[in-house]
C-alpha cells in the first residue's frame, strides 16, 4: 500500500496510507493461496470468511466480496485501517512463513471504499416489533449492536454523552489515520436504519437509570475513557495532558486550527510522550503535526510496543524519537513544564504476560527538556452510569462483568466493547456487541 | 439545537440566560453544572445552574473571554449548537441544622438554588452574599425570599457590611452553632472564607470551577488536588470539602490557557469588525 512521504503528511491531518488501486488489489488478491483450512480466520476475532472475500476480490466481484464482508463485519472501513492484523489475520497467514503475508487489511479497506462508492445496499429491516431498546454510547460497540437491534425491528434509541458521535473513533484516533468522514458515514448507515441517536445526553444524569431500565433492553458501551495518570510529581503543571485530553481537543474540538476553532491547546516545542501504544503513537503524531520535536518514552523494548506496528513505523519516518527502556520519575517546572526526570529501566524475568519485567536501574536518572508532556499509559471504564446502575457486578478494573452472551448480572442489560474488557480494540469491541445484539434480539424474540 | 428564551444585563457585563434544554432543567439539582457549545467552531464551557423552570435552565455568567462574551451578544430565539448536562454531583444536601450559603460576585448566581433545597429539607439557612459594589449584588432578593436571613456586604461599603463575607462568617462562627457552609466565588475568595471556618473544624463546601472539556470525567483537564489525591471536578466535584483542596493549584491550573484566551478575544473581535457586526461601536 502506498504512502504519502512523511515531509508532506506532517503539514496537514490527511490520510497517511493511500490505500490500493483496484489492479495492486487485484494482485494482491491472487497471492492468497486458499488454504483449505484458513488460519487467517481463526486469527480474526469475529471470523470474517477471508479466504471467500479474497477469491471475490480476485475475480473482481467488488459487490460479492463486500457482502462477504459485511456479513460479519459492520464496519469495514474502520477495521480495515486500524486493526492490528498483525496479530490477527495477518500473523497467521501461511505465506508470511517464507515471506509476506497477504495483506488482508489493505484488501478489506479497498473493498469497503469501493463499496461505500458506488453506494452501499441497505440491509433489510424487520417490520416493527414495538420493543424498545436503549444503546449507552456510540463509539464501535453501540453502533454495531444499535444497527444489528434496528434490523431487527426494535425501535432502538441511542444515547451519547457527547456532542459527536463515535466514541474514540471520533475523539480518539486522528484523521490521518481515519478520516472522519468514513465515521460520519458508517453512523448515518445505521441511523439510516431507523434508529434515534441523542446527543449531549450523559446517561446517569440526563437520563435517570429508571428511564433506562424501563427500556425492554439495554445495551451498556460506554468505552474505557477514564485515563489513568501515572501519579508522579508535576502532574498538575500546565502544558501536562492525559492523551485522552490532547488527543479530545484536536480530534473533537480542533485546537489544531486555534483561534478559527475557540479551544486552545499548549503546542509545545518539545513533547514527551509516555507510553508505547495506539494511544501514545496518535499523540506523538498529533504533536509533530502541531510543530513539536517529539520524544517517546516507554518502559519497556522497542520489540514490546503494544501499538500496531504500522503506526510505529509511520511515527518513526515522521521523526518521533523513541526513548525505550525509560521511564519519567518526575516532572519539572511551574507553573509550566520545563522538563521530565527519567530513569532507565532493565528488563528482568517475565511477568504474567511473558513480557520482561522493567526495573528501574539505579543511578541512571536523566532529564529532557520538554515543555509538553502527554501521558498515554491507559484508560479505564468510566465508573460514572455503571456505578449507578444497582446489582450491576463489576470486575477489580471496574470493567462491567458479563457471559458469553454479552448479558450483565442485571436483567434485559448487555454490555460490551471496552466497558466490559478495559482498552482493546475496534474490532473485539464489534464482535462483543454483534453477540451481545443477537442475544438481546432472542431474548426480545421470545417475550 | 437549544433555544435561547430570555436574556438580561443584571449588572455590568454580567448576563441572566434562560435557555430551553429539557434533558437538563428536569433532572438538575443544587449544585450541578451544564457544558454548552455555542456553535461549530466553539468550545465547550461549563456553567453553573443556577436555576430551573420545567424545561428551562438559568445561567448567569460574566462576560470576559471569548465565549462568554459571543454568548452575551446573543438574544432570545436564538439557538445554542449543544448543551449537556445537569453535570457534576449534587450539593450534599441533607439535614445539617444551621447552614450559611455564601456567594461572591458572580457566584452568588448559584446560592439560591443551594438555600432553596437546604430550607426544604428543614435547615436553617443563612446567606451571606458579597460583591464589589451594590450594582453587583445578583439575586439579591431571590436570596432574602429563601434564605431565614440574609447578610448583605459590599466591598466599598456602597451596600450593606463594608467588607468581605469572610469578616460575617467569622463573626458568626464565634457567636452561633453552625453545621454547615457553602461557600460560591472566585477561587481566591473561596480559599480565604473557607480558611476562616478551618480552625471551627465545620464542614465547608466549596465549588470548584477548573478548566474542563468534556465534563464527564474522560479527560482529566478539571483534576485538583484534594486531601493529597486527583480528583476529577467534573465527575468526583464540582463540591469539595474546602478545607482539603489545593486551592493555589486550582489558580494555577486556572491560567494555562491565559494567553491563548486573549488572542481568542482578539481574534473575535476583529473578526466581528470585518464583518460588519456588534463589537464595532
Ligand atoms: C487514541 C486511540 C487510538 C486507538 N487506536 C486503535 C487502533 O488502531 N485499532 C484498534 O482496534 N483500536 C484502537 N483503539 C481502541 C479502540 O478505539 C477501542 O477499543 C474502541 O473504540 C472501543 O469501543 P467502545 O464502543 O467500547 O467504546 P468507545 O469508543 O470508547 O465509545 C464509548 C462512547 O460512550 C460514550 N459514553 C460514555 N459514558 C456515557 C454515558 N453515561 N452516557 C452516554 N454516553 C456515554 C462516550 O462518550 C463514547 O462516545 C484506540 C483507542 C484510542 C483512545
Ligand atoms: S472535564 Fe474532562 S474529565 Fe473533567
Amino acid at each position: 500500500m502506498s504512502k504519502r512521504p512523511a515531509d508532506e503528511r506532517l503539514r496537514d491531518f490527511g490520510e497517511v496510507d493511500l490505500g490500493l488501486s483496484e489492479e495492486e488489489a487485484v494482485v494482491e488478491a491472487q497471492r492468497c493461496l486458499q488454504c483449505k483450512k484458513p488460519a487467517c480466520v481463526g486469527g480474526c476475532p469475529v471470523c470474517i470468511d477471508i479466504p471467500g472475500f479474497i477469491a471475490a476480490v480476485a475475480e473482481r466481484d467488488f459487490r460479492r466480496a463486500a457482502a462477504i464482508l459485511r456479513d460479519q463485519n459492520m464496519l469495514p472501513a474502520i477495521c480495515g485501517r486500524v486493526c492490528p492484523q498483525e496479530s490477527q489475520c495477518e500473523g497467521v497467514c501461511i505465506l508470511g512463513i517464507k515471506s509476506e503475508p497477504v495483506c488482508i487489511g489493505a484488501l478489506e479497506r479497498f473493498v469497503a471504499d469501493w463499496e461505500r462508492a458506488q453506494g452501499i445496499i441497505p440491509p433489510a429491516v424487520a417490520p416493527p416489533t414495538g420493543k424498545r431498546v436503549a444503546i449507552i454510547g456510540s463509539g464501535p460497540a453501540g453502533i454495531t449492536a444499535a444497527a444489528e437491534c434496528a434490523r431487527a425491528g426494535h425501535a432502538v434509541t441511542i444515547f451519547e454523552s457527547l456532542h459527536e458521535a463515535g466514541g474514540v473513533l471520533t475523539y480518539g484516533i486522528p484523521a490521518f489515520r481515519l478520516p472522519k468522514d468514513i465515521v460520519a458515514g458508517e453512523i448515518e448507515e445505521v441511523l439510516a436504519l431507523g434508529a434515534d441517536l441523542h446527543l449531549n445526553h450523559l446517561v446517569g444524569r440526563s437520563v435517570p437509570v429508571e428511564d433506562i431500565l424501563a427500556y425492554d433492553a439495554v445495551f451498556l458501551a460506554t468505552g474505557a475513557g477514564l485515563p489513568f495518570f501515572m501519579g508522579i510529581v508535576g502532574e498538575q503543571l500546565g502544558g501536562v495532558y492525559s492523551a485522552n485530553e490532547f488527543l479530545t481537543r484536536v480530534n473533537l474540538m480542533h485546537a489544531d486550527r486555534f483561534p478559527e476553532f475557540d479551544t486552545p491547546i499548549v503546542r509545545g516545542s518539545r513533547v514527551a510522550v509516555v507510553g508505547g501504544g495506539n494511544v501514545a503513537m496518535d499523540s506523538a503524531r498529533v504533536a509533530r503535526r502541531l510543530g513539536a520535536k517529539v520524544y517517546l518514552i516507554y518502559r519497556r523494548r522497542e520489540d514490546d510496543f503494544p501499538a500496531r506496528h504500522a503506526e510505529v513505523a509511520n511515527a518513526r519516518e515522521e521523526g518521533v524519537e523513541f526513548l525505550c527502556c525509560a521511564n519519567p520519575v518526575r516532572i519539572l517546572g511551574g507553573p509550566a513544564v520545563t522538563g521530565i526526570e527519567c530513569v532507565r529501566m532493565e528488563m528482568q524475568d517475565p511477568d504474567m504476560s511473558g513480557r520482561p519485567t522493567p526495573v528501574p536501574v539505579e543511578g541512571s536518572a536523566f532529564t529532557l527538556d520538554v515543555d509538553v508532556v502527554i501521558e498515554a499509559i491507559g484508560q479505564g471504564p468510566n465508573p460514572l452510569l455503571v456505578s449507578l446502575i444497582p446489582g450491576l457486578i463489576r470486575g477489580k478494573k471496574g470493567n462491567v462483568v458479563v457471559d458469553e452472551d454479552g448479558a450483565t448480572s442485571v436483567p434485559r442489560v448487555y454490555a460490551g466493547g471496552d466497558v466490559a474488557t478495559g482498552a482493546a480494540t475496534v474490532i473485539w469491541a464489534m464482535g462483543a456487541a454483534k453477540q451481545a445484539a443477537r442475544s438481546i434480539n432472542a431474548m426480545l424474540e421470545k417475550s | 439545537m437549544y433555544r435561547i428564551e430570555k436574556t438580561a444585563e443584571t449588572a455590568d457585563n454580567i448576563f441572566e440566560f434562560w435557555i430551553h434544554a429539557p434533558h437538563v432543567a428536569r433532572h438538575a439539582r443544587a449544585g450541578q453544572f451544564l457544558v454548552l457549545r455555542i456553535d461549530e467552531h466553539g468550545e465547550r464551557i461549563p456553567l453553573t445552574i443556577s436555576a430551573t423552570d420545567g424545561d428551562s435552565v438559568r445561567v448567569v455568567f460574566m462576560a470576559v473571554g471569548k465565549t462568554t462574551t459571543q454568548l452575551a451578544a446573543m438574544s432570545p430565539g436564538e439557538s445554542i449548537r449543544d448543551v449537556v448536562g445537569p453535570l457534576g454531583r449534587p450539593s450534599e444536601i441533607r439535614k445539617w441544622g444551621t447552614c450559611v450559603v455564601i456567594g461572591g460576585g458572580v457566584g452568588i448566581a448559584c446560592t439560591p438554588i443551594i438555600a432553596r433545597e437546604l430550607k426544604e429539607a428543614g435547615n436553617t439557612v443563612i446567606g451571606i452574599i458579597g460583591a464589589r459594589n451594590a450594582g453587583f449584588l445578583l439575586l439579591e432578593d431571590e436570596m432574602r425570599e429563601t434564605c431565614d436571613e440574609l447578610v448583605v456586604c459590599t466591598d466599598d461599603g456602597s451596600k450593606g457590611f463594608h467588607g468581605f463575607p469572610a469578616d460575617i462568617l467569622k463573626e458568626r462562627l464565634s457567636t452561633q452553632t453552625i453545621d454547615a457552609i457553602w461557600i460560591i466565588g472566585p477561587a481566591i475568595m473561596m480559599k480565604i472564607t473557607s480558611g476562616v471556618s478551618r480552625p471551627f473544624g465545620i464542614k465547608t463546601f466549596v465549588s470548584l470551577n477548573p478548566i474542563m472539556v468534556d465534563g464527564t470525567g474522560m479527560c482529566g483537564s478539571c483534576r485538583v488536588t484534594v486531601g493529597g489525591e486527583t480528583r476529577f471536578a467534573c465527575v468526583d466535584g464540582p463540591e469539595f470539602d474546602a478545607h482539603e483542596v489545593d486551592f493555589d493549584e486550582l489558580m494555577q491550573r486556572q491560567r494555562i490557557y491565559g494567553d491563548s484566551e486573549r488572542r481568542a478575544l482578539e481574534h473575535y473581535h476583529e473578526h466581528q469588525c470585518r464583518c460588519g457586526g456588534e463589537g464595532h461601536e
